[in-house]
Formats: C-alpha cells, structure tokens, sequence
C-alpha cells in the first residue's frame, strides 16, 4: 500500500478488472514522489486453489451470547435482580428510574447501568439520588451488548442480593436482539407516545417480560388509546405483565414496587 | 443500524474459522436471517461489505437465506406460517402464538479457497 495517499487494498476495485496508474505526491518538504501502482482483482499467487465448502452452523450473535452467560453467572452469584429498561428516548426511563431510587433506597442495595451515545447526564441524575452509577457512551453504537455490560461489572460490580437496573440505549429496534443475561427485560413506553407502536416495533416487545405505560397523569390532556396499546403488545407477546404509572404523581408505582420485589423474591427462592 | 455490530460478529466467526480451518480467502457465504429475526437483509448486505473490506472475506458474495415465520398456535394446536410478529394465525385468527422457527441469524457455510 501507498503509505502517502493509501492507495492499494480497500480503494474501491471493479471485480475483473485489472489496471495500472501513475501519480506523484508532492511532501510536506517538497519532495516530489513519482510511482506506479499496479492494480489487480486477486492476489498475485496465480496458482489455482480449489474451493471448498466449509459448514459453519453458527450463530451469528454467540459472541454476545457468551459474554451474556457469563454475566447471568456473575448476577447468579451475587443474587442480584438484573433490569434490562429499553424504550424510546423521551419516555421517561431516567426519570422513573430517579424515582424508584428514591423511593426504595433504604430497602435494598441498588446501582445503575446508563447507557447512552454520548454524556453522562443521567448517571450524574442518578448519583445525585445516592446510588451508585455507571455510564456506559457507546459512541455510535445504537445498544449496548453484553460484553460493554461485563466490562462496566469490572468497575461496578453487581449489588448483593439487590437490584442493578441497566438502562439501555433509548431506542426501540436495535436493543431487542441483544441478550445482557439480565433477568427480566422491561419496556417502558409514554402515554405521549404512539399507542401503535407495539405493532410498529415488535421485536422490541415480543421480547420485554413487562411493559411499563409511563406518564398516564397525562391521560386526561391526550387522545391515547390505553386499551389498543395493551391489545397491541399482547398480540406481539401474548400475556405480557403491564403497569400503568406515573413517576411525577406516584400513581401506580407501588404496583412496580411490588413486582420488583416479588420477581427478587423468586430469585432467592425459585419454584 | 445494529446490523452493523452483527456484520462485525459474522467477520469474528469468519476469521476464527480462517484460523482454525486455514484458508486465506472466502469467495462466498450463506447466512441464514429468519423472516421473524429482528434484522433486515439488506442492512446486513451492506454492512459486510464495508466490515469485510481488507479483510479475509473482502469481495466475498453474500447469500441469505431468509426462512419463513413459524409459529405454534395454542388455539388451533397446529404450527402456522406467519408473516410477522404480531400477525395472527392465518387459519383461525389467534393471536395466542408462540413463535417457534423463522427467527434465526446464523451462518451457514463458507465457500474458501
């Protein structure tokens, strides 16, 4: 490869089609480079390999399945009740998050995953509760994977026989195929939202265990149709739990706790 | 875009296996992306290519095969084709579905040399 201008493998090649240019480069010091590149659609070891098949059977997401595992070993043997939050950005995953952690501080070991592209807003909204916080920037990634998730357990490890919730990237498609060997995974959608987007999104619910209906203080001031979101979700995920709350009035939230608390008495104690 | 992140995991698999089995060039691969995965075959077919550039795989042909939704109806007790999540049985309109085929992402196979 042409270390000035890079020039060689990766330029946009035509299959077939073999060619040669000349150019120059001119250096920083005024060195003129004169060169030759030849350019050719295979490599120049012109003896002939035969092709052979290969059967490969392999899951394409067994890299994060296994950092997944080991996580759920890790949850395992800490006890630990392990959230998985996914929803849109805006329906006020944070702020329920801000609240339950307020509320229940003083009856569990709690802490926090966020994750997000870019800032570390929440966590520090987090931590200004008291409880402990990691963020987790994905840059440009649009979820977090399983392996961010036993990196950030390295730094924060899981609480003892509490809750750790990780708030995923605010997104409604791209973290449903992403397994963090979390116990329960809750989607949490807004009453601001559409009531449609069960159906418009449907991996994300055919894989939630709960779907939280945030903001129904709302209710009042809006057109949304309760009943047609909750048919919706059920016709993705037949059976799925669903809490109606508001974390800014309180209403519904000791449902929430509840549930919180009977899904970590079945970690101790399963059937 | 999480395709891209599993483009990235089919290169992982490709180049473990170029390691393992010892080719230096892969012409071709198969995946298979059920109707029911939570992928789309051409987001995928575009980010291999960019993944795979200078890679053991650069240049290689894609070939996805995409096996239909199954599901299990427990109304009818019979396992059904659906198009996808969310649709009811095409025989007695249930929407009590378990799915149950048709939501897998793997590679197949891989044509070396």
């Amino acid at each position: 490869m042409c270390t000035v201008c890079g020039c060689g493998p990766g330029e946009i090649r035509i299959e077939g089609h073999a060619h040669e240019h000349e150019h120059e480069h001119v250096g920083p010091d005024g060195t003129v480079t004169r060169h030759t590149h030849h350019h050719h659609g295979h490599s120049h070891d012109h003896e002939i390999q035969p092709s052979r098949l290969i059967r490969v059977e392999q899951d394409i997401l067994a890299k994060n399945d296994r950092f997944a595992a080991v996580n759920r070993q890790l949850f395992a043997a800490s006890n630990t009740l392990t959230l998985n939050l996914m929803s849109s950005p805006g329906s006020g995953k944070t702020s329920l998050l801000v609240r339950t952690l307020t509320d229940l501080r003083e009856t569990r070991p709690m802490a926090v995953i966020e994750g997000d592209q870019q800032t570390s807003f929440d966590a520090e909204r987090i931590r200004a509760t008291g409880v402990p916080a990691l963020q987790v920037n994905t840059g440009k990634g649009c979820h977090l994977d399983a392996q961010m998730v036993t990196q950030a357990l390295g730094v924060q490890p899981a609480p003892r026989d509490g809750v750790l919730f990780i708030e995923n990237v605010g997104n409604l498609v791209c973290p449903a195929g992403f397994d963090l060997g979390e116990s329960k995974r809750v989607v949490v959608i807004s009453v601001t939202e559409g009531e449609d987007k069960p159906l418009k999104y449907p991996d994300m619910f055919a894989t939630a265990d709960l779907m939280i209906v945030n903001k129904i203080d709302l209710l009042p001031h809006l057109s949304f149709d309760l009943p047609r979101l909750i048919e919706g979700a059920r016709q993705v995920k037949p059976g799925l739990e669903v809490i109606e709350l508001s974390s800014t009035t309180g209403a519904g939230l000791d449902r929430w706790y509840d549930w919180l608390s009977a899904h970590q008495q079945h970690l101790s104690s399963p059937e | 875009m999480h395709e891209m992140s599993l483009c990235q995991g089919i290169l992982d698999i490709i180049e473990e296996r170029a390691a393992a089995d010892r080719f230096s060039r892969v012409t071709k691969v198969r995946l298979s992306i059920g109707a029911l995965s939570h992928v789309d075959p051409q987001a995928i077919t575009f980010g291999f290519d960019v993944v795979t550039r200078d890679t053991v795989a650069d240049g290689a042909v894609l070939e996805i095969d995409q096996p239909p939704g199954q599901a299990f109806c427990m109304a009818c007790s019979s396992t059904v084709t659906i198009p996808a999540r969310g649709q009811p049985c095409p025989t007695c309109g249930s929407h009590q579905l378990m799915v149950v085929g048709g939501d897998e992402l793997r590679v197949d196979e891989l044509e070396v040399s």
